[in-house]
């Protein structure tokens, strides 16, 4: 399903301004996403996982935020590359909605109570295609029935609070697919659901981008959801991408300490836990421009180094005799976890303009 | 729907009883209604036969029971000072007052709904400052110096304006700007934080999201939110001005029901007064009946409740 590249972000770097400083909430931020891959994006609140994604197409509040460097260049499937960062807000609309999808975490507050559901789709579909009127009704309706809401056609002229929240979460996918997108951003779309029903939406959300070959940027931080659906994870700690890679190897190899820590602290099945694992320490302040590691105060293979400069990518490989980026695995570590010593100070890290994230067949 | 508005019907029929209650006994709370109604050096022949005509004799019960009975037919006797029927003498007073309430809250609403919009929507600009500055200078400026300060200026130095009286349109000018410029900055503060509050709302991203431009959001999905805020302040707006209005109505001599209650009450005119208490009353209690069907059309969360 993977092939080309849809979206390319390099050195993304987000700050908000606030009452007691400057927080810089997402640093050097790169990633690509190809066309039909799922990207798993996980990490604590405050990590800079939906700060990065929404800043990706400026729906974060400006001001306080602003995007102090990077550029996000996105190829959509028929037309010119265009750098998301550059865009005046004008273009900018154009691709909101019709070429690039959102669905938000909280389906009860993310729906206008005021307007039906069915005008709710009805209006991105009338802002991004010719269709008009009644075509626009059918087109919404078609909509309803896709997500898998029964009775769609009368279903349309209800309101938001006349749905349940699994309901609402469908709409608000419909909402996403209307113009048959190139990129779906999911922010935390299964979160404020109960259980079963959250295995329902990801179901219908991976049947739904498969069937139209959409790719999906899926920010969570619920591992066992992010594993069940995404083909490459991407960690972010402290407003930086720690590691990332093919989704299975993040899992099985993981190599940066907080991954570890993350992976480490899943419940498990059957075992007899009396307490539930913690990483120890508490985030860090984003206040001070980042000049070392995010995680060195929490970490238990903390040495000086991690102190005085701030690591970047390099290649967590998965044997000794394979090529090191077979797997595009990396970690943002100065701890060779693979080979259990610290990495030496000539070895350099990934330049990640060249760097494509998942190179699998 | 129909359950709504039945309840709400009941509340302000309760509320009008209520009202007729109070309005009962305020008379008879404040010493001898007989004594009060006639002048302070009476006789007591006097005194008793007003007592006498008026039935102040009669047992509580069948006095409550005669002005329940009154009130329900818009009887609240003869007004003392004209020696009318009080409810007609209000009745002829209300097309003014309406008049001046209603151009007092367009002109509060011509000014306040964009203020408030662009000050909530561009939040620290010079815009919300202006917002803001006319927000406090509203509800801070006591209307009675700014009708004086609006004659002063505009009909005496300028002769644009008459300064009293109600003939034509220009009559209605400067009531209408003193009597509305506490509105004006209470609807700006209060759309103002509205907008504000509404735009951070998730549905609103959501608008943005799927690449709605911002004058649409505004209009579309931000406006509509806010007039349900609009709507709750302008019912009561429009209530309290009836009784706000009476320095206003006195200052510029307009005709209306503020005015007569200022007369009234310094004619110790109580069934005047009475007649002028209840209608208020009721007309506050149908404007809230309104509010809450406006609240239901825009609301469907109300609309659709049981």
């Amino acid at each position: 399903m993977t092939g080309d590249t849809v979206l390319q972000v390099r050195n993304l770097a987000v700050e908000f301004d606030s009452i007691d400083g400057t927080v810089h909430a997402v640093n050097n931020v790169s990633f690509d996403l190809k066309r039909g891959q799922t990207l798993g994006v996980v990490g604590e609140s405050g990590s800079g996982k939906s700060v990065s994604m929404m800043s990706l197409l400026r729906l974060i509040a400006e001001p306080p935020g602003k995007i102090t460097s990077g550029s996000a260049v996105f190829l959509p499937r028929n037309g010119e590359p265009v750098d998301l960062l550059q865009l005046p807000k004008r273009w900018l609309a154009r691709i909101r909605g019709d070429r690039i999808g959102f669905v938000f975490q909280d389906p009860m507050s993310s729906l206008n109570p005021l307007m039906t559901v069915g005008e709710q789709i009805a209006e991105s579909v009338r802002k991004h295609t010719e269709l008009q009127g009644s075509v626009c009704r059918d087109r919404a309706v078609e909509l309803l029935e896709h997500v898998g809401i029964p009775g769609a056609a009368e279903r349309y002229n209800n309101y938001p609070h006349q749905f349940s929240g699994g309901m609402r979460q469908r709409v608000m996918i419909a909402i996403a697919i209307a113009c048959n997108p190139d990129i779906i951003i999911a922010d935390e779309p299964t979160t404020a659901l109960d259980v079963t029903v959250q295995a329902e939406i990801v179901d219908r959300m991976q049947k739904l981008t498969k069937e139209l070959s959409i790719s999906v940027i899926w920010i969570s931080h619920d591992l066992g959801v992010v594993a069940g659906i995404a083909d490459v994870l991407m960690v972010m700690y402290g407003g930086s991408v720690v590691e990332r890679g093919e989704i299975s190897r993040v899992y099985s190899h993981p190599r940066h300490p907080y991954t570890i820590g993350l992976l480490g602290a899943l419940p498990k099945l059957g075992a007899a836990q009396k307490r539930l694992v913690n990483i120890g320490g508490s985030p860090p302040s984003l206040f001070s421009p980042p000049r070392q590691c995010a995680f060195a105060a929490r970490c238990p293979w903390v040495f000086d180094r991690c102190k005085a400069e701030r690591p970047p990518l390099f290649f967590a490989t998965g044997s000794h005799s394979e090529d090191p980026s077979a797997h595009g695995h990396v970690t943002a570590c100065f701890y060779d976890l693979e080979k259990d010593r610290r990495r030496d100070p000539d070895e350099t890290g990934i330049d990640v303009t060249a760097f494509e994230v998942g190179q699998q067949g | 729907m129909q359950r709504y508005l039945f309840t709400r019907v009941i509340q302000s029929g309760l509320l009008m009883l209520g009202v007729l209650v109070i309005t009962f006994f305020m008379v008879r709370l404040t010493g001898d209604p007989a004594r009060t109604m006639v002048p302070r050096d009476a006789s007591p022949e006097r005194v008793e036969q007003m007592r006498v005509a008026m039935g102040f004799d009669d047992p509580l019960i069948i006095q409550f029971a005669r002005y329940v009975g009154g009130a329900v037919r818009g009887d609240f006797g003869q007004s003392l000072h004209y020696r009318a029927p009080s409810m007609r003498l209000v009745l002829e007073r209300v097309p003014a007052t309406i008049q001046l309430t209603l151009a007092a809250l367009g002109f509060a609403l011509l000014f306040s709904v964009p203020l408030g919009i662009i000050g909530g929507s561009r939040p620290g600009t010079i815009w919300d400052t202006l917002a803001r500055g006319f927000g406090l200078l509203g509800q801070t400026v006591p209307n009675f110096w700014l009708a004086l300060m609006l004659i002063v200026v505009f009909s005496v130095e300028l002769r644009w304006f008459p300064t009293f009286g109600r003939s034509g349109f220009a009559s209605v000018v400067l009531p209408a700007v003193a009597l509305g410029f506490f509105p004006l900055g209470q609807f700006t503060r209060l759309i103002r934080s509205a907008v504000l509050e509404v735009r951070s709302e998730d549905y609103i991203r959501t608008a943005y999201s799927k690449g709605i431009e911002e004058w649409q959001v505004l209009s579309r999905h931000i406006f509509r939110n806010v007039s349900i805020t609009l709507v709750s302040i302008l019912g009561v707006q429009f209530g309290y001005m009836l009784g706000g209005s009476i320095y206003i109505e006195s200052i510029f001599a307009w005709p209306g029901i503020g005015r007569m209650i200022n007369e009234a009450v310094q004619a110790r005119d109580f069934p005047l007064v009475q007649a002028i208490a209840v209608f208020s009353a009721g007309f506050v209690v149908v404007l809230n009946l309104l509010t809450d069907i406006a609240y239901a059309l825009i609301d469907p969360r109300i609309r659709y409740e049981d």
